[in-house]
């Protein structure tokens, strides 16, 4: 019997705490996640919801080997990344890319510099070689002619646009994606969400997005998680959870005030 | 009453050791990039810019009014000792001993240690050095590594500079003391300074410019994620440094200058 093919990210029972250093925007929680597990199988697009602070985020950072867990086990493509060494995970991070809540872009560089850093450091193209996939992939975030700015020039939308491009320049394998089409307008949001479907079905790239825009993950996931008080409530498709009884994921995606979650 | 004090004082000498610890671990990671040729060429050229050239002025400014004070002061006990032929030596002695290696080391604290836990420190805030991480790019390599290197190299010689308008500094002061052989102000120097205290200086300068760019980058890397810590990382990296340097200093010098 042939063996199956690994999942391309594997969570395994993964607690994590935070530590004063590694706290975000001075928030003071002590355990984030507690146990979570779940599986993102290659070319998937796996949608994590779940209210502000419940540690979506750190799903992703979690991933990235930006964050070590506490306990449990992440695997990325079949293989741990658990306890690897900074230059060992960066033959992961090779194969992923991400877009970060608020761009973080390198404001001491213009936008093209921006799209263009792991190109120039990771490939041999030329230089017009680089610049024309630059642009090109401007062209897709629709921030065409925007290279010569820097980011303080940007609003905050634009800004997520030019970090979208920039991690998916390097043609990813996988994809992290925080908050996508926070602060973009609808129509941009749009293009944004038809994309990260298009290079899943085109391109088989798995992509992983969180948010708590339920309607916004409902239309482009495979398939969702919830989280909720640092465990998984609910992971299915898009469909099941509309019509789910979990009390947890219906007073979410209802947006009611009453019910199992508290605020 | 006193397990409490002993407790305060017991977390006291773990956070200590446990800073020694993690600028040891930054300072290998650094020469291990170093080592392996994982240089940023560039951002190296803008370091040793900075560093070197923007820091000139202020260096040989804070120099040459040390130099004027010194050799005010040396001509005025020399006067009393009737050694007034030695006064050149005198300030050459100490600009190159003591005062240019620790005052340069300073300036550059105050002015490029704390820009470089700003820097660093804005750069963590706003996630700039997760997103590098995310590149697969190494942020020693990538931000420590040039500030480190162009410390190594550009303290030494501001030190250098600083030491002979420091001496320069002194003369102007001899010049405007009657009691003192111009003449004789250079003379004494090549013939009582010795080479080794002028290489003894600029080795000081080498350790100090490692120390500085270490804990001012480790306080960049090592910043909690508030806009306010920034503030505090630039305070603490500017005190760290300057105490460090104090501590170094006394140990090289024993090292250096054997009694």
């Amino acid at each position: 019997m042939a063996e199956a093919e690994a999942p391309a990210i594997r969570f395994h029972e993964v607690v994590y705490r935070a530590t004063e250093a590694t706290v975000l925007n001075g928030a003071s929680f002590d355990v984030i996640l507690d146990g979570v597990s779940f599986e993102v199988q290659a070319g998937e697009v796996f949608g994590i919801m779940g209210m502000s602070g419940v540690g979506k985020t750190t799903i992703l950072r979690l991933l990235m080997g930006l964050v070590a867990p506490t306990s449990g086990d992440i695997e990325v493509q079949g293989s741990s990344i658990v306890g690897l060494r900074e230059w060992e995970l960066n033959r992961v991070r090779e194969k992923m890319g991400m877009c970060f809540q608020y761009a973080a872009l390198l404001d001491s560089m213009t936008v093209a510099e921006n799209v263009a850093f792991a190109l120039r450091r990771r490939t041999h193209l030329s230089r017009q070689e680089i610049e024309r996939k630059v642009e090109e992939h401007l062209e897709i975030v629709g921030m065409a002619g925007t290279g010569d700015k820097m980011p303080a020039e940007l609003s905050g939308g634009m800004k997520k646009r030019v970090g979208i491009a920039r991690a998916l320049i390097t043609e990813p394998e996988i994809i992290l994606y925080d908050e996508p089409s926070a602060g973009l307008d609808p129509i941009m949001a749009s293009v944004i969400d038809d994309l990260i479907v298009r290079l899943g079905d085109e391109f088989q790239m798995t992509s992983v997005v969180v948010t708590h825009e339920v309607e916004e993950l409902f239309g482009i996931s495979d398939r969702v998680m919830m989280i909720y008080d640092g465990r998984v409530v609910a992971c299915d498709s898009p469909a099941a959870l509309r019509g789910t009884d979990n009390p947890y994921v219906r007073q979410f995606v209802e947006g009611k005030a009453q019910g199992p979650i508290t605020v | 009453m006193l397990n409490r004090l002993l407790a305060a004082l017991g977390r006291q000498i773990i956070a200590f050791l446990s800073y020694l610890g993690e600028i040891t671990q930054l300072h290998l990671s650094t020469w291990r990039g170093l080592l392996t040729g994982r240089l940023e060429y560039r951002a190296t050229v803008q370091q040793l810019a900075e560093i070197g050239v923007n820091s000139l002025f202020i260096a040989t400014v804070t120099l040459l009014f040390s130099g004027m004070v010194i050799g005010y002061h040396m001509a005025v006990q020399a006067r009393k000792l009737q050694a007034s032929e030695l006064v050149g030596w005198f300030v050459a002695e100490t600009m190159c001993r003591e005062l240019g290696p620790v005052l340069v080391a300073f300036v550059v604290a105050a002015r490029n240690g704390s820009a470089m836990a700003a820097e660093l420190g804005s750069m963590k805030v706003t996630e700039q050095i997760d997103a590098l991480r995310a590149m697969a790019t190494d942020p020693v390599n990538y931000l420590v590594l040039p500030r480190y290197l162009s410390c190594l190299v550009m303290v030494p010689l501001l030190v250098l500079i600083g030491d002979v308008v420091g001496v320069t500094g002194g003369y102007v002061m001899a010049v405007l003391s009657p009691a003192i052989n111009q003449a004789v102000y250079f003379d004494s120097i090549p013939a009582n300074l010795e080479t080794w205290t002028v290489v003894a200086g600029i080795i000081k300068a080498v350790f100090f410019g490692m120390i500085i760019a270490i804990v001012g980058c480790h306080q960049g890397l090592k910043c909690p994620m508030a806009s306010e810590e920034v503030g505090h990382a630039v305070t603490r990296a500017v005190v760290y440094s300057i105490m460090l340097v104090y501590a170094a200093n006394l140990i090289l010098t024993t090292i250096l200058y054997p009694a």
